[in-house]
């Protein structure tokens, strides 16, 4: 037994993902991590408050809670870190549309607790563009919302120095389905944005510019293909050094190094035998720890259920045990950079560098990354690159061990146990928390409300930082959703590009060949015998904004010849049972990840009886655990498809024959 | 195959006329079925609708132009004007199939640019595919109108056209406007060919874009006043931002004043009759050739019936096609069931 080097490397912050059903359960779950030997803390929040809603607001309903932890005031802020010092804890908070709200909470409740801001320290991700074109918490058009970014930044950069106020994304473009120089290239364009746009506010003076760039982290992701991965943060080390030194003259090397933390890639996680997932993790989490200098600050890793749904804490504990056996049982932090002086590293470094290079100079030839988001484009090379992949495992040209190969399994211990394996978020999670909050509303002073909603609403017409108003509202116990609504009345909102309109024939591979043209014709034949081409409505009910899915069925819809209507994420179940009988289809295909099937489904399928449509077909997709499809299937949907049917081909042939048998014509039944 | 599920017309046309959107959404399936069973159906279901108003009433609005122009997003802009003076609206929006040999499905997207408030009762929106059909427009486009016309204040028809072929625009629409892409070879290629006749109202979109805008504007306005098409109008070009919302309002004022124009000019009704023969005409080529024109006289001879029943040309139609079917009927043994 060899003794371990004294002279180690400090590992990098771990951390879990989580939050979920109120501010006390998630708090009491910090704890434990904490105690477990986590090293900072990644908080989840639920959908109503990524995106500015209150826990009362018709919206939420069904979300509250579900995945992540509802905050709807300061007081939840408090409770949420009962007994956490703030001004030891290093916090990371996934929230983007609302960041200068919830950091504006996080600065007002240390000030209330006497601590001084300037302790603090953390991250909001406050990253719109990626929500745009992955993450879907977006609420405010592009101008705005960059404005609200360059707010955040200009006012921590000053008041809260240690604070990392925007964490610019490329994890969610992998997940997404980008490629690994798609990553480099919309994730350096983004940086560029949120610098140029924090340049043009004037709020900073040039000589102290160079602190602002070193201020800007990124969240980056890695995938199964490990030795690209790690490439891959090569070339963003180096390209960010040198964009740095030549677009914003940062002559300080320190002040350009390429910080970042990392969830690795949870997309090619699977819901067939899960237990897979363990290698795939430890083997990604190796891209981002193996070279010393393009190593990761923090890393979060997913669970092995992760395709099934929520993680339990023993589950999230097994994720934090793998980043600890690689950091103090192995040997990897005893060494320098074990790459460097790798011609191969080097070559596929600098591919990946001229791609993204290429790509770069693409998307600003188009007017910059908010052009190439308004106008589309983007996106729809995300859905092209998405589409390829999907495609390339339906061929089984792309291996996925346990899906499109190695089927055969003995039953698993770990996924037989009565909780089916994943953890349920408190069913009274969304009353409690709306009677809390109305309990609140009671609480506080009505003036100092207005008050302070008012200065916001000024602020934000008058183009003053949005912080102080902001911190103002905290304090005055102003709820999420009204400082959501406030901005709303003075910005609007928007919503971006669906994407799925890529030209058909733009891409090579169609999946398997012979089987599209096998359901060109069934789809052909059908509509023919009906009287008009089959057409569908794939349909995103509520605030979910997983919308791979529903977009790959979408683009496969269209590809084996039914009309598609696709309107993107966050519709009300109202505004898809109207989408549904407006546009005369034949069946609705609803795509629903977040958890709120239940609710979502059964509204859907109320609103569509409401308007004389109680025979229409409907077919669920997404995260379902099968306790619950049965019980779908008994309310009336025709057909349940969760990840591990990852065939679309055979989806769509399903679809056709759920049409045909509604209109009393015979099933075709499997494809050839 | 069996009938059941088609509706029947008569009792659809009266809901349809009551305002019912169910009854739209299923009058507009029907009008869209090609089975011979709903063929008849929609044709009655025309006939019963039909009437004096088809004439006079409502307008009938198309909206043409590149694709990316912005033709969704000016819509939704007038939709949220009209909407705020309490006008109704049916919007038709068309969008191109992909080639039969790709399948010959379609991405409808327009709707989530003609983003709407939830549950707005004075609004509907029908997405259709251009099913590969000459001129951007599906046949289908014309009967949907004019049931749309049925139960709304104004119906919109939003089509690509690049500026070639959609000539099928102007037999739709009262007021034909184009949504030109600022400094795009598409526009220069329409305002080369003859098609730059065609539109009433031009709307260089994008303004928020500067000097290209302004430039476009000024070619348009240099080439629309060349037509001498109709006396009395002054063909506006409009420069307007559907994102900035500039211009709007200005550019939303000149359909009623074109609307009014066409009806002090004796227009409205002329046009909308001409409209309705050729599509029926259309119609009974398509669905029983120049043979089956002849069982009726041929075209000069249905023309002129079309013409004598302005108001009631789909009645004729009815009458027209079952006369059609009767004498191919009695020349084949009965194999179609009505
Ligand atoms: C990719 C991903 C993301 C991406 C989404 C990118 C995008 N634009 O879609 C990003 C990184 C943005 C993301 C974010 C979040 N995610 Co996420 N995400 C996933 C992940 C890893 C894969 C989902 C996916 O895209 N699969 C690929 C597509 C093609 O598969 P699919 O959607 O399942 O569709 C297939 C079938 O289900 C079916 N299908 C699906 N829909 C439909 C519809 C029709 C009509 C038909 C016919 C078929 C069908 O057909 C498809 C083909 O096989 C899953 C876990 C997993 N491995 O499944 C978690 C997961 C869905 N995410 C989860 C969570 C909690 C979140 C967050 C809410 C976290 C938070 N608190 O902020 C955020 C916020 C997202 C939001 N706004 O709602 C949870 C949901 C938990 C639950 N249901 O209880 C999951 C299960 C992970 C986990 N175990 O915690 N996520
Ligand atoms: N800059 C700018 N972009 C616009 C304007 N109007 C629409 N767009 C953008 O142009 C693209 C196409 O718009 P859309 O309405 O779908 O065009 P359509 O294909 O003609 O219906 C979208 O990305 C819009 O955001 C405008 O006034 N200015
Ligand atoms: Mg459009």
């Amino acid at each position: 037994m060899v003794a371990p080097r004294k002279n180690r490397d400090q590992p990098w912050l771990m951390r879990t993902y989580s939050g979920h059903s109120s501010a006390r359960a998630s708090n009491a779950l910090y704890r434990t991590n904490l105690a477990k030997g986590q090293t900072g803390l990644s908080v989840a929040f639920d959908l109503p408050t990524q995106t500015g809603y209150d826990a009362d607001s018709p919206l939420a309903r069904g979300e509250v809670g579900k995945v992540g932890v509802p905050i709807s005031s300061i007081e939840d802020m408090d409770q949420l870190f009962d007994q956490i010092p703030l001004d030891q804890m290093n916090t990371s908070m996934t929230i983007n549309a609302t960041a200068a709200w919830l950091l504006s909470l996080y600065i007002g409740l240390a000030q209330r607790r006497g601590i001084d801001p300037k302790k603090l320290s953390g991250t909001t991700q406050n990253d719109i563009i990626k929500e745009y074109l992955s993450r879907g918490t977006y609420i405010y058009p592009p101008g705005p919302s960059m404005r609200l970014i360059a707010d955040t930044i200009n006012y921590t950069v000053k008041n809260v120095p240690k604070w990392n106020p925007t964490n610019v994304c490329s994890y969610h473009l992998q997940e997404a389905g980008a490629t690994p120089v798609q990553e480099l290239a919309y994730a350096l364009c983004t940086a560029m944005a949120v610098l140029d746009r924090v340049k043009a506010s004037g709020e900073v003076p040039p000589e102290e510019f160079p602190q602002v760039v070193e201020r800007i982290s990124f969240f980056v992701n890695a995938g199964i293909r490990f030795i690209e991965e790690c490439c891959k943060l090569r070339a963003f080390g180096e390209m960010w050094d040198e964009l740095t030194l030549t677009r914003y003259q940062v002559t300080d090397p320190k002040l350009r190094r390429f910080r970042y933390g990392v969830q690795v890639n949870s997309l090619g996680l699977t819901e067939a035998q899960p237990e897979n997932n363990v290698q795939r993790i430890v083997l990604e989490m190796l891209a981002v720890a193996l070279s010393k200098r393009a190593r990761a600050r923090a890393i979060q890793l997913p669970a092995w259920n992760e395709a099934m749904g929520l993680p339990r804490p023993w589950d999230q504990q097994w994720a934090l045990r793998m980043q600890q056996v690689m950091a103090f049982e192995t040997d990897l932090l005893e060494y320098g950079d074990i790459l460097d002086g790798s011609p191969v590293i080097a070559a596929k470094v600098s591919e990946l560098i001229a791609g993204a290079r290429r790509e770069i100079e693409n998307v600003e030839a188009q007017g910059g990354i908010i052009a190439a988001i308004e106008s589309g484009y983007i996106k729809r090379e995300l859905v092209g690159s998405h589409m390829s992949r999907l495609r390339a495992i339906e061929s089984g040209e792309l291996k996925i061990i346990g899906v499109n190969c190695f089927q055969e399994t003995a039953e698993s211990p770990l996924t037989t146990g009565s909780d089916g394996a994943i953890m349920k978020s408190d069913p009274a999670a969304e009353r409690q928390q709306i009677e809390r909050l109305q309990e609140h509303r009671r609480q506080r002073n009505d003036a100092d409300v207005r008050a302070a909603l008012q200065g916001l609403g000024d602020a934000a017409k008058s183009g003053d930082n949005i912080m102080p108003s902001s911190i103002r509202c905290a304090l005055a116990g102003v709820t999420t959703g009204e400082w959501g609504d406030a901005l709303r009345a003075v910005f609007g909102e928007f919503r971006p590009p669906t994407g799925v309109d890529i030209a058909i024939d733009s891409r090579e591979v169609l999946g398997r060949k012979d089987q599209v043209t096998e359901i060109r014709d069934r789809v052909a034949r059908t509509g023919s015998a009906l009287g008009r081409p089959l057409k569908i409505l794939v349909g995103k009910p509520g605030l979910d904004g997983h919308s791979n899915g529903a977009e790959q069925v979408a683009v496969k819809a269209r590809d084996v010849g039914f009309e598609v209507v696709y309107d993107g994420i966050r519709l009300t179940p109202q505004q898809i049972a109207q989408a549904a009988q407006e546009e005369g289809v034949h069946v609705v295909g609803l795509s629903i990840l977040s958890g709120s099937h239940m609710e979502l489904v059964g509204s859907v399928l109320q609103e569509l009886r409401a308007r004389d449509l109680a025979a229409l077909p409907v077919v669920a997709g997404g995260i379902i655990p099968p306790a619950d499809a049965e019980r779908l299937l008994a309310l009336g949907v025709r057909a349940i498809y969760t990840p591990k049917d990852f065939n679309l081909n055979a989806i769509m042939g399903d679809i056709v024959d759920v049409v045909r048998e509604n209109n009393g014509l015979e099933r075709l039944g499997l494809l050839s | 195959m069996t009938n059941l599920g088609l509706p029947d017309p008569e009792q659809l046309a009266a809901r349809i006329l009551r305002g019912e959107r169910a009854a739209v959404a299923s009058g507009l399936n029907l009008l869209d079925n090609r089975l011979p069973a709903a063929r008849s159906r929609a044709v009655r279901l025309l006939a019963c609708l039909s009437g004096e108003r088809w004439l006079t009433a409502g307008h009938l609005i198309g909206v043409t132009g590149p694709p990316g122009a912005g033709k969704s997003s000016l819509v939704s802009a007038m939709i949220r004007e009209w909407r705020l003076a309490g006008t109704t609206v049916g919007v038709l929006a068309v969008d191109p199939s992909s080639r039969p040999e790709l399948g010959g499905g379609a991405l409808l997207g327009d709707r989530i640019r003609i983003k709407t408030p939830a549950q707005d009762e004075g609004l509907f929106i029908r997405s259709l595919a251009n099913r590969n059909q000459l001129g951007g427009v599906a046949g289908e486009v014309w009967p949907m109108s004019w049931l749309m016309l049925a139960c709304f204040d104004i119906v919109v028809i939003e089509t690509v056209g690049v500026g070639q072929t959609e000539i099928d625009i102007a037999e739709i629409g009262d007021t034909v406007c184009y949504v030109a892409q600022p400094a795009s070879g598409d526009t220069i290629q329409y305002l080369k060919s003859g098609i730059i006749e065609i539109p009433d109202i031009f709307a260089v979109n994008k303004a928020d874009l500067g000097a290209a805008a302004r430039k476009t504007a000024s070619e348009i306005g240099r080439s629309a006043p060349r037509q001498d098409r109709r006396e009395g109008w002054d063909y506006p070009v409009c420069l307007l931002s559907a994102t900035m919302n500039t211009g709007i309002s200005e550019f939303h004022a000149h359909f009623d004043r074109h609307r009014r124009f066409l009806v002090a000019a004796g227009l409205l009704a002329r046009q909308r009759s001409q409209h309705q023969s050729a599509w029926v005409l259309r119609l009974l080529k398509e669905e029983f050739g120049s043979f089956g024109l002849e069982l009726v006289g041929g075209r000069a001879a249905i023309e002129k019936r079309l013409g004598e029943y302005r108001s009631s040309q789909f009645e004729e139609y009815e009458r027209m096609r079952e006369h059609i079917l009767s004498r191919l009927l009695s020349v084949n043994q009965p194999t179609l069931s009505p």
